[in-house]
């Protein structure tokens, strides 16, 4: 084409890209989509068309439920010296089994947390029973990457030190309020954390998020049945309550039989508060006018 | 013999000196300032009081409001030449336990400081817009965190409570006039998200209202910090209220995110509180949002729940480091869109129409 026509085109060009305004975000929407995520999603008994909802992967739904599978794989697989962690959630969805309760499924990745690698891909399902039901949530995980851990060699030295020791060994803040860890108490923070998993595991449901916040204080207790016993008084916080809730446990461990907790006791901060898992999710009340 | 007493005395007094412990170390001269450890509120106090000096005329301490406690609530103001007509405010500390949120604000400010008269981006901005920062506004309850290990995540305010029991403090961010009371808190005292006996029952949050209010013409992003999570969340709480500019929060957010994650790859989710987290109402940034300030974000910063408040020290650097991309972002943003600054590619786009166009106006005639 002419001079005069490729002017017009590259005019044309010009003025469609000014048109579009003085200034564009630099980040591409990636997995933080930009488009249609802010609508709710839509409730699955309102969603005729399919049995399963897909969720938004990084909306609370999916990430509650994925934080719950992660517990469950921890009381499986956490030690003194490896602890699984949430890397991201991939695809989600939700089936509503009326009674029965509610069934996540989740496509998620994990990382494991001491040595800071990637655990690759985890298929989980998450049942949280129906308001019938007083029971913890059930979860089931098909992961290819768990056969990783292997930190038989560390738990057999720290199993062997212990067991053999003249001093039962204690300890208390761990963290300390800097959140420092003294290298030797590392371990016993990794085990706190390997025992609240199967308490934070037990307390969820669709309205908490647990993280262990502190190890208050351990104790070595006599060993038993081959298996080193501690009592431990953990801090648990939940984030969607905000609460910091007091537990006190029994942990049995050993690097054969891993960890176990065969007491769990909670302490209430007064004596009318409620465990989170006790109560049901307030319905939202409506807004005045937005001014 | 009175030498080896004498001897023995000093270094008593020595140990004794070594082991007060950080708690009560006196405040540090500001050119050995550590941004990288916590600090006490005297610490911060005294930092802000050595700014002052060092900074004259650019850096102002504004007292604007007591604590339940009767502590002076401060703010930096940090303005270049005049009072501007725009400004961005930023708070830290509304919740005593996140320690990570007042090392991020003293950062924040330094770094303002440290680059305001070389950075050819800061210094623009600075000639046109003021930064009010509050480093800690919940004051009574952080001093509360400091004063013994077992107080260390205390959350509220430090006000006694009304339910007839012994349970104190209301939470901040629940107590703001924005749907107050509607969702996401409790009238049990004993709760963390106690909201208060009535909207703006603390004066800690009557501080920041009238403040804000009296600014809220200048004041076009309000940000505030808080851990841990690391999240950004945009207005509002209440899932059945949605901000008229959801679709420019949304995209702002996502480009502050990024800028986050180049810094050390950390992944931080971007979304309304009831998508990503939780529905709540009485926040700060909900208020701000509602009475008209259009760029209103939270901050929760590092890290997932591996430590949770209890950061270590360890990562405030990084932490800091990552948030201070992403309030730039923000804050880049919002100047360039209320001064009508265009960003480089379209000056590029401009430019080039402008040669093409008089290249063919000189040299051949259009159809």
């Amino acid at each position: 084409m002419g001079r005069p026509g490729w002017t017009l085109w590259v005019v044309v060009v010009l003025i469609g890209d000014s048109l579009a305004g003085p200034y564009r975000p630099d980040a591409e929407p990636g997995p933080l989509e930009t488009n249609n995520i802010e609508e709710l999603e839509v409730p699955p008994e309102l969603d005729g068309a399919m049995s399963d909802a897909e969720l938004v992967p990084h909306h609370y739904p999916a990430q509650r439920a994925a934080k719950v599978a992660v517990h469950y794989l921890n009381t499986r697989h956490a030690s003194p010296y490896s602890c699984i962690e949430l890397n991201r959630v991939h695809k989600a969805s939700l089936e509503d089994l009326g009674q029965a309760g509610k069934k996540y499924r989740l496509q998620i990745s994990l990382k494991e947390c001491v040595s800071n690698t990637d655990l690759g891909q985890c298929l989980a399902e998450v049942l949280f029973p129906g308001e019938q039901e007083q029971r913890a949530p059930q979860v089931q995980c098909s992961c290819e990457g768990l056969k990783k851990l292997n930190t038989r060699a560390e738990e057999d030295a720290l199993f062997q030190r212990l067991n053999t020791s003249n001093s039962p060994l204690s300890g208390c803040n761990i963290p300390d309020s800097y959140g420092n860890i003294a290298p030797e108490m590392k371990p016993m923070w990794h085990l706190g954390a390997a025992a609240a998993s199967f308490v934070m595991l037990k307390e969820s449901n669709e309205s908490t998020l647990y993280n262990m916040a502190q190890v208050a204080n351990f104790t070595q207790l006599e060993t038993e049945n081959d298996q080193l016993r501690f009592k431990y008084h953990i801090l648990l916080h939940d984030m969607i309550s905000q609460e910091i809730l007091h537990w006190k446990l029994l942990v049995a461990w050993s690097p054969a039989g891993g960890v176990s907790v065969p007491q769990a006791d909670w302490e209430p901060k007064c004596h009318h508060c409620e465990l989170p898992s006790a109560k049901s999710t307030p319905e939202a009340t409506k807004p005045s006018s937005a001014s | 013999m009175s030498q080896s007493i004498r001897g023995i005395l000093v270094l008593l007094v020595l140990a004794g000196l070594g082991s007060l412990g950080r708690v009560g170390k006196c405040a540090e001269h500001r050119v050995n300032y550590d941004y990288f450890k916590y600090h006490t509120m005297a610490e911060i106090t005294g930092w802000m009081e050595q700014l002052e000096k060092e900074h004259q005329g650019v850096v102002t301490i504004v007292p604007y409001g007591q604590t339940y406690e009767n502590r002076s609530i401060t703010l930096l103001k940090i303005s270049v030449g005049s009072e501007k007509k725009k400004a961005i405010w930023m708070d830290c500390g509304i919740h005593s336990r996140e320690w990570i949120s007042p090392a991020f604000c003293q950062y924040f400010v330094k770094q303002i400081l440290d680059t305001y008269q070389t950075d050819e981006k800061m210094k623009q901005m600075l000639s046109n817009m003021d930064f009010y920062i509050t480093p800690v506004l919940n004051m009574d309850g952080y001093v509360y965190t400091w004063q013994n290990i077992t107080n260390r995540l205390w959350r509220k305010s430090r006000s006694p409570g009304n339910c007839g029991d012994s349970c104190m403090g209301t939470d901040l961010n629940r107590n703001f006039d924005a749907n107050w009371g509607t969702v996401g808190v409790s009238r049990n005292c004993c709760s963390e998200v106690y909201n208060g006996a009535k909207e703006l029952s603390e004066t800690e949050a009557q501080a920041v209202t009238s403040f804000v209010l009296g600014k809220r013409n200048e004041i076009m992003c309000f940000l505030t910090i808080h851990s841990y999570g690391q999240l950004i969340l945009l207005p509002y709480g209440h899932p059945n209220v949605s901000a008229p500019n959801i679709d420019e929060l949304m995209s702002v957010g996502v480009a502050a995110a990024e800028a986050i994650k180049n810094v050390h790859g950390m992944s931080y989710t971007v979304g309304t509180s009831p998508n990503v987290l939780y529905p709540n109402s009485g926040s700060s940034r909900d208020w701000a949002r509602l009475i008209g300030i259009p760029y209103t974000f939270t901050f929760e910063l590092r890290d997932k729940g591996e430590h949770g408040f209890k950061l270590p020290e360890d990562q405030i650097q990084p932490t800091c480091e990552e948030a201070y991309e992403g309030a730039r972002s923000i804050i880049t943003y919002v100047h360039d869109k209320t001064f009508n600054i265009p960003n480089a590619a379209s000056t590029l786009i401009a430019t080039i129409w402008m040669v093409l166009l008089t290249l063919c106006l000189t040299s051949a005639p259009l159809l």
